[in-house]
Order: C-alpha cells, then sequence, then structure tokens
C-alpha cells in the first residue's frame, strides 16, 4: 500500500539512481569513453525540452482545446529542420569562443558587453522562475495526490495548504541540494557535464516510458483503442475536435508554434543541453529526427487520456492536469500510479536540474562576478577563486528555487500548467531578435540588442507577468480592467486598443513589435565599433571556409607568466597548468615558459579564462593583467572598418591574380610544347628528305648509267638493275612507313580489337621471320608459357611489332653465333614479351632516343639497314593498347627489347 | 561541403513544406466534424502530416552519411 513515507523513498531512490549514472558517466569520461558522446544520448538530453509541463500539462490542454496543445510540439519539429545551419553555428561560435550560457552568448555577439550579459541574465532568471515554480507545483501536486492513494482528492481540497504543510518548500530545497550535489561537485573550465548530461538522457528515457505506460492501460486496457475513446467523446461531448477558424483559436495556432520554436532554442536549459553540452557536430543531424521524433512518442496517447480523464472524472472536480496520474488511481493500478509518478518526477526534476545549471552559470559569470571584478580593481591576493565561483553558484542555484518557491506561492495557483509555461516562453523569446538576427546580420549593435532585450522585457512584464500577479489578487484587478490611472489605451492585454487577441499571442505580437523594433533602429543609429565590428564577423561567418581565427587585433605587453597565475586562480592550478601546457604545444614551445606573448597567447587566456567566468569578465581580467596599448583611430579605421569588405576584395584579389599567374605558366608550357613540335617537324622533315635522298640518288646514279651506256654487259646492267630495284622498294617501304606513322599520330588509322593469343601470335611471327634467321644462321629459341595468354588488340598491328622487333634483333645478332630468345611471360594482370639478341647491344644515349623518329642508331659507325621507323612505330602500336615498351642493354652484351600489354581477364 | 549545403537547403525546402502543411489554409479543408476510421480527420492529418516530415527529414539526413 502507498503512502506517503513509501512514495518519498521510492523518490529518494530514483534520485540515487540519477546520481549513480551522472556518476558514472562522469569516470567514463575521465577514462576517455565518454557515454554521451552518442548523437542518440544527445537528442534524448535535448528531451528535456519536455518537463513537467509537457507530461502533466499537455493533457490539461487538450481536454481544454483540443489539438491545441500540438503546436508547442509541432514548432520545434520545424525549427529542427533548420538546425543544420542555426545551431550548427551556435554550437561552432561557442566551441571557439568557449561560450558557456546565452547570455556569454549574446554578451559575445556585441563586443563583449559585461551590461548585456547581466541585462539577458535577469531577463532569463525572472522568465523561468514561473517555468521552475510549475515544476515545483507539478513535483508536489502529484505527491500530494498519490498520497491520498487510492481515494483521488478534488481541485479545492489541495488549495491553500499552510506553509509547512506545503511540501513544494521541501520540493523546492531538496531539488536545490540535488543540483548543488549534482552540477557544481567541481568547476570545469568549459563547464560541461557529461554525468548531468547522461542523467538527463535516462530521465528522457523514463518520462517517455511512463507516459507510454499510462496512455496504453487507458487506451487498450480501460477502453477499447483510440476509436472507441473517440466514439465515447463524442457520445459524451467531451472533447473539441477542430481548431475553429473562428475563434481564436488559429492565431493561438501560430503564435505557440513560433513561442515553441524559439524555446527550443533559447530556454537556457535547451541551450546548456544542444549547445554547451555538445560534445560533436556531427550529433546535430541525428538529433534533428530523433528529438522530433521523441516529441511525436510523448504526445501520442495525450487525446486518449484527456477523453478518458474527463469521461472518467465528469463532474468530480478533478484537474486535468493531474489526469496521467489519477486516471491509473482511480483503477486501482498501484505499480502503474506509481511508475506515473515517478515519471512526472523525473520530467521535473530533468528541467529543474538542467535550467538551474544553466541560469547559476549565467547568475556567477554575467551578474555577479563583473560585480565583484569591478569592486575589486586589484584582485585581493590569496583569494583561491575557484571556490568563491562555486560557493557562487551553489547560492545562485539555492535562490532560484527559493524564487520559484515565490512565485507559486504568489501565482501559481491562479493559472494552468500550461499558461504559466507559456509565460516563460514568451520571456525568452525576447532574446530571438538579439541571437538569430545576430547570427546572420553583421549591422545589430550593442545598443540594437540592449534596446531590443529591454524593451521586449518590458512589454512582456506589462502585459504577461504584471496581470499574472493581478490575477491571482496580488495586484488590483482595475489595472487590468481599466489600465493604469484608468488610461483605457494602456489596458496590459489590449495595448492600444488591440483587444481580442490572447493574452500570449497579444505579448508575442507587441514584445516583438518593440524588441525588433529598438533592435533595428539603435543597431541602424551608428557604424559599428571595432569589437562589434570584430565579434560581428566572428558569430556571421563562422561556417565560412575560411573562418575568421578569433585572433582580435591587440598590441600591448604581457606577460605569459601573469596571465598564467591569474588563469590558475579562477580554474586551479593543475588545470590551468595544464590547458596552458597544452597550448605551448600546439603552438610548438618547448615549455610554457617559452610561449610568445603575442596576441594570440593572450586571446588563448581570455578565452580559456571565458569558460569560466564569462566572456565579459574575462576580457576585463585579462585587460588588467596586459598592457594593451590602444590602436591609433587611423590605423583601426585603415585595418578595421569594412574589414570584412576589405578582406573579401582582398580574397578575391588574390584569387584573381594567382588564377592569373596559373594560366600564364600554363600558356609558357604550351608555348614550349609548340615549339619543341615545330622543331620537331623541322627534324622530321630534314630527315624523311634525307632519307628519302639517299635510295633516289642511287637509283638515279644507276638509271643514268644504264641510260649513258648502252654497251653495258648484261650481268653488269643486272646489278644495277637489282640495286634500283631494291632501292626503290626501301623507298616505297619507307614512304608507306611515314604514311603509317602519320595516320597512327593523326589518330586515322583503323584499329580492328579483337581477342589475341599471344602464344600464338609469336608462333606465326617466328615462322613468317623464319627465312630470315636461318640466312643469317641465327638461332632463335621461343619460351612460351603454358597457359594462354589473352590480349585485346589490332592482331595485324601487334604482328608488325612483333615482326619487327625480330626482324631488328636478326639484323643485329652476329652472323652464325647470333641467338635470339623470345620470351612470353606474365605477371600478374601484365602480359611481357621480350625478344633478346647478343648482338652488339645499343648505347646507353641511344636508349631513350630509339623510339623516337629516325634516331636508329645514327651515332653507330656501321649504318644499319632500315628506315629507321621501325621502332616508333612499334611505340605507338603498343601504347595505344595501353601498354609500354622499352630496350634493356648493356653495349657488347646484347640487347633485350620488351613490351608489356595488360593481360585480359581470365586470360 | 557540398553535400551538406545540399542537406541544408534540402531541410529549408522541408521546412516550407512543414509550414504549407501545418499553418495554412489548407488546415481548414482538414477541420471539419468528418470522420475517417472512427477518428476525427483533423487528429489523422496533423498527426500523419508530423510523421511523414520526421521521416522525411530521417531520409535526408541519413541517407547521407557513409
Amino acid at each position: 500500500m502507498l503512502g506517503p513515507r513509501l512514495i518519498v523513498v521510492y523518490s529518494l531512490l530514483y534520485l540515487a539512481v540519477l546520481f549513480a549514472i551522472a556518476y558514472w558517466a562522469d569516470k567514463r569520461a575521465d577514462q576517455g569513453r565518454s557515454v554521451i558522446a552518442s548523437p542518440l544520448v544527445y537528442a534524448l538530453s535535448m528531451a528535456v525540452y519536455c518537463t513537467a509541463w509537457t507530461y502533466y500539462g499537455s493533457v490539461g490542454r487538450a481536454a481544454g482545446t483540443g489539438v491545441g496543445f500540438l503546436p508547442i510540439y509541432l514548432g520545434p519539429t520545424l525549427i529542427a529542420m533548420l538546425w543544420g545551419t542555426l545551431l550548427l553555428k551556435m554550437v561552432r561560435v561557442s566551441k571557439t569562443q568557449r561560450i558557456t550560457s546565452i547570455a556569454d552568448f549574446i554578451a559575445s555577439r556585441y563586443g563583449k558587453s559585461q551590461v548585456l550579459g547581466g541585462v539577458v541574465t535577469v531577463i532569463a532568471v525572472l522568465g523561468v522562475v514561473p517555468y521552475i515554480a510549475l515544476q515545483l507545483k507539478a513535483i508536489s501536486r502529484s505527491y500530494t495526490i498519490l498520497q491520498h492513494y487510492p481515494d483521488i482528492p478534488s481541485r479545492e481540497s489541495l488549495q491553500n495548504l499552510p506553509i509547512m504543510q506545503d511540501t513544494t518548500l521541501y520540493v523546492a530545497l531538496a531539488l536545490a541540494a540535488f543540483t548543488i550535489l549534482f552540477g557544481t561537485r567541481h568547476l570545469d573550465a568549459s563547464e560541461r557535464h557529461e554525468g548531468m548530461v547522461a542523467a538527463i538522457a535516462f530521465e528522457s528515457i523514463v518520462k517517455l516510458l511512463a507516459f507510454l505506460s499510462v496512455g496504453i492501460f487507458v487506451t487498450y486496457h480501460i477502453h477499447d483503442g483510440f476509436a472507441d475513446l473517440f466514439d465515447k467523446a463524442s457520445v459524451a461531448g467531451v472533447l473539441t475536435t477542430h481548431i475553429n477558424f473562428q475563434t481564436s483559436d488559429y492565431e493561438t495556432w501560430y503564435s505557440l508554434t513560433i513561442l515553441a520554436a524559439l524555446a527550443v532554442m533559447l530556454l537556457p536549459r535547451q541551450f546548456q543541453v544542444a549547445v554547451v553540452e555538445n560534445s560533436n557536430e556531427r550529433q546535430i543531424r541525428r538529433a534533428m529526427w530523433v528529438f522530433p521524433l521523441y516529441l511525436l512518442l510523448i504526445n501520442l496517447f495525450v487525446i486518449p487520456i484527456a477523453i478518458a480523464g474527463q469521461i472518467q472524472f465528469a463532474g468530480t472536480g478533478v484537474d486535468a492536469d493531474t489526469f496521467v496520474l489519477t486516471l491509473p488511481m482511480a483503477h486501482a493500478q498501484e505499480g502503474l500510479s506509481l511508475f506515473a509518478f515517478i515519471g512526472g518526477l523525473s520530467a521535473a526534476t530533468g528541467m529543474v536540474i538542467v535550467e538551474t545549471i544553466a541560469l547559476s552559470t549565467m547568475v556567477c559569470n554575467d551578474l555577479i562576478m563583473p560585480g565583484l571584478l569591478r569592486r575589486w580593481t586589484r584582485l585581493p591576493p590569496h583569494v583561491d577563486f575557484s571556490r568563491v565561483l562555486l560557493a557562487i553558484r551553489r547560492s545562485a542555484i539555492v535562490v532560484i528555487l527559493l524564487l520559484g518557491y515565490l512565485y507559486f506561492r504568489v501565482a501559481g495557483e491562479a493559472y494552468a500548467l500550461v499558461s504559466i509555461g507559456l509565460i516563460s516562453f514568451s520571456a525568452v523569446a525576447q532574446f530571438a531578435p538579439a541571437m538569430i538576427i545576430g547570427l546572420y546580420w553583421r549591422g545589430g549593435t550593442y545598443q540594437g540588442a540592449l534596446a531590443g532585450l529591454l524593451a521586449g522585457f518590458a512589454i512582456w512584464i506589462y502585459t504577461l507577468l504584471l496581470p499574472s500577479f493581478a490575477k491571482s489578487g496580488w495586484l488590483s484587478a482595475d489595472f487590468l480592467q481599466h489600465g493604469p490611472f484608468g488610461i483605457e489605451l494602456l489596458r496590459p492585454q489590449s495595448l492600444f486598443g488591440l483587444s481580442d487577441l490572447h493574452e500570449i499571442t497579444h505579448c508575442l505580437f507587441w514584445s516583438m513589435v518593440f524588441n525588433i523594433g529598438a533592435y533595428l533602429l539603435f543597431s541602424l543609429r551608428r557604424e559599428s565599433t571595432i569589437n562589434e565590428a570584430t565579434q560581428a564577423t566572428l558569430f556571421v561567418d563562422v561556417l565560412k571556409r575560411e573562418a575568421p581565427s578569433g585572433v582580435p587585433l591587440w598590441r600591448g605587453k604581457a606577460e605569459v607568466k601573469e596571465l598564467i597565475s591569474l588563469a590558475e586562480r579562477f580554474l586551479g592550478a593543475q588545470s590551468a597548468r595544464k590547458a596552458f601546457e597544452l597550448y605551448a604545444a600546439s603552438r610548438g614551445a618547448p615549455n610554457v615558459e617559452q610561449l610568445p606573448a603575442d596576441a594570440a597567447t593572450v586571446h588563448f587566456a581570455e578565452t580559456l579564462l571565458a569558460g569560466a567566468i564569462g566572456s565579459a569578465s574575462a576580457r576585463v581580467m585579462v585587460a588588467s593583467t596586459t598592457a594593451e596599448e590602444p590602436l591609433g583611430l587611423d590605423e583601426v579605421l585603415n585595418i578595421l572598418d569594412e574589414a570584412s569588405q576589405i578582406r573579401a576584395y582582398s580574397r578575391e584579389l588574390e584569387r584573381k591574380s594567382s588564377e592569373l599567374e596559373a594560366a600564364g605558366r600554363e600558356l609558357k608550357v604550351a608555348n614550349e610544347q609548340l615549339k619543341e613540335l615545330d622543331r620537331i617537324k623541322d627534324d622530321f622533315m630534314s630527315s624523311v628528305t634525307h632519307e628519302l635522298r639517299t635510295p633516289l640518288a642511287s637509283i638515279r646514279a644507276f638509271s643514268e648509267i644504264l641510260a649513258d651506256d648502252p654497251e653495258i654487259e648484261l650481268q653488269q646492267r643486272k646489278k644495277f638493275l637489282d640495286i634500283i630495284v631494291t632501292e626503290t622498294e626501301r623507298l616505297t617501304r619507307l614512304v608507306n612507313q611515314v604514311l603509317d606513322l602519320a595516320k597512327i599520330e593523326s589518330g586515322h588509322a583503323n584499329w580492328r580489337i579483337e581477342q589475341v593469343d599471344l602464344g600464338e601470335l609469336i608462333g606465326v611471327g617466328c615462322e613468317v621471320n623464319a627465312r630470315l634467321f636461318s640466312e643469317r644462321g641465327v638461332r632463335l629459341i621461343v619460351e612460351l608459357p603454358e597457359v594462354t595468354c589473352t590480349v585485346s588488340a589490332d592482331r595485324d598491328r601487334l604482328m608488325q611489332v612483333l615482326v619487327n622487333l625480330l626482324s631488328n634483333a636478326a639484323k643485329f645478332a652476329p652472323e652464325n653465333t647470333g641467338e635470339v630468345r623470345v620470351r612470353l611471360r606474365r605477371d600478374g594482370e601484365i602480359l611481357r614479351v621480350s625478344v633478346r639478341d647478343n648482338g652488339p647491344g645499343v648505347p646507353f644515349e641511344d636508349q631513350q632516343d630509339i623510339f623516337e623518329k629516325f634516331r636508329q642508331g645514327s651515332s653507330s659507325s656501321e649504318r644499319p639497314v632500315g628506315t629507321g621507323l621501325g621502332l616508333p612505330i612499334s611505340r605507338r602500336i603498343i601504347e595505344y593498347f595501353g601498354g609500354r615498351i622499352q630496350v634493356q642493354s648493356r653495349p657488347g652484351h646484347g640487347a633485350v627489347f620488351t613490351f608489356e600489354l595488360p593481360a585480359m581477364d581470365g586470360g | 561541403m557540398h553535400r551538406s549545403l545540399l542537406l541544408r537547403q534540402r531541410m529549408i525546402g522541408l521546412f516550407l513544406l512543414g509550414v504549407l502543411l501545418l499553418y495554412s489554409p489548407l488546415l481548414s479543408v482538414f477541420d471539419t466534424n468528418e470522420e475517417l476510421l472512427g477518428l476525427p480527420v483533423i487528429y489523422i492529418y496533423l498527426f500523419s502530416t508530423w510523421v511523414a516530415l520526421i521521416a522525411l527529414i530521417a531520409w535526408f539526413v541519413e541517407r547521407g552519411r557513409t
């Protein structure tokens, strides 16, 4: 039987499990085996978006408005599609600048302004306090209800408890203690909490499973599926099934979507899990669909539960916000009721833990530290600042939770869960212009951001916060109905006569008009300062391929030693030392002492500190230990005014000039090639004419002898005629080969590609040349492998190459003692045919040229027979088939001509 | 680089599709009292559109991986 004590025991057990998970994840992180590196864990941690508000409140809203609760989840689904640019930008900026909170982010964007960081922090704290109150309310309410198990208390019986009996206060204090244990055990320079993220991901699983369990129980156990429930709903008339265009439903549909889409990026806890705790940019992509899928799943049974609850508790005054818990209770499901309670607890604790940790970081870094640092112009000696920082954060957590409790006492009872949540959403939406426009538009300035934030925040207070107090009786209702001092035009919820809007839409509209209006107006009043321009570029261009390095223009004197001791004060000696050693190694300095005290080092120290105390304070601190020489106005203008354009121009110019250079180089090369070709052509022409003239000369000489002297002897005459015929044949062959070569080179040759068996080819080739060999008494040895070696080539052309090599070998081998060895080998994918002779060989200097036109051993004493075109033609042919031909020779020891061809598969 | 740019642009396209399906007068077409398979049409329309959008995101995102 569940009783108060048992519920507390189970709750504490659950928190202990959470703590164990966090502890385990921290340990794993220390061992370098991070559990939160998984994109799934990242997406689940984002589901901290679903708080007790989702868990209990969605059903409440669905009971009132049907599908009207959906925009809160459709908005994030839509915005998630843009995370590939929006969130990626935020993550990358934050990583490069060690930004640890949304206040820091906005302050950094507009020139690291302390004032801006402080304003954002105040807005965040005041805006989120109602939301925390909501979680406290949910926990204490669900606890009180479950205490009565199996009876179900009505709404009235739960109200107006005296302070000491009100469990909310104890819940707040317990959560504060738990959060302190959880998030501020030690100080981390990058403000990342691996353990916390793992625990939050676990909580996301718990609340999803709990909600689905209740949903399935209600839909399929109590009732008979979705269709049955809707049937009963229409009979009982308990569910609005449409969004009705005529009423304000539609504008709420839009405004809730916009609010939710902004909140999922801008709520401090969402910024914490999505940006600060992100350990790898690639996680974002998976989260783009896993997170919306989570939202879908947790909302699947909202309407069934809302219908079932309204049927079950018709007329009993049970609050629809509690159906998730009261339905299992009404059916005496003890275990399920407890699970439902734990699910709600996990939703609420997850939110409170992350939100207060995020807020405490902001309060410490952007509100308290700047104040302290301003008071201490010189750091008081012997103070360990890492302890001070921790103390500030812990106190901030307690204060924030107590503020939440206070709001709960003041206004909490007057509102349903959903309305409280929306008040917070509207507050953080005020960050949107400064954040999102600032990420894409360089022109936003510090004054613009400040004016926008203040204007939007003022409208929020006036149109939402004060009315929420008025509705709970803390302010006079006159103020709501007739406006301040009876000025009707200023009625908070129909400002400037704009009535008939839902209060949330009304606030969203006016606050955005004033916020964006002031942001643009003040941004456009003057040019950006140096700081703003530098920071704007760092944010806007962060995804560019040549992203700015982040090292600012800085000139001055700095002592590395002082920078280190400054970092040690805030981070603790060990971790500061370690960070500087890593940095020294990355700069290539042998040790920390030899780091150059330049702009980059100062910048490093500043970002390191920014992780612990916020960017604005870090800038102040670093400036206090370094003697920065202000750059002269002219210098700065020269360098930085329109810095980005100048850089873009110069980059463009650089690109163009390098393109020109490249083109010039190419032209030069082409020109050289042309000249060379021209020279080769001249050589070729003179070689050809020379080669033609020799046989022509002898033909002409012998013909003239024959013509002039009819008395010549018959035998002599026959000899001369033989010479003429031989020379004519040589001439014909030469002309044919020139034509052949020209054809091959110009690409006009006809190739008949087929499968050629190289072994068979060699056999035929040897037979054809057999007479030549036997005439000269040269021995011909053929070595063929046993397997068939096939290539894809033109058979006749290949034969031409082989015959050329064979006849050359026959010609050069010494008569009678000559020996020519033809060998075919397979070498993997390569087939190699070699023809080896034992002739005089080819001199080294000729081995390259021998395959060029008319380069036959012109230097050798004995002019060989042949045209000098055989080898060049052979080379063209072999190269055409994708092979190569070469010669190896040691003069006096013969020559080996080898050609290689790629083997056909399976050959 | 090029592929991630393509993905970004696909996502913007998908975003516009989502806005069209869920936030345009198209919605009113399904905003009737009629029922389909025993469920209100608007309920079916909203949830199935939601599922389809998520499936498309997942398809685009995961297809780009190696």
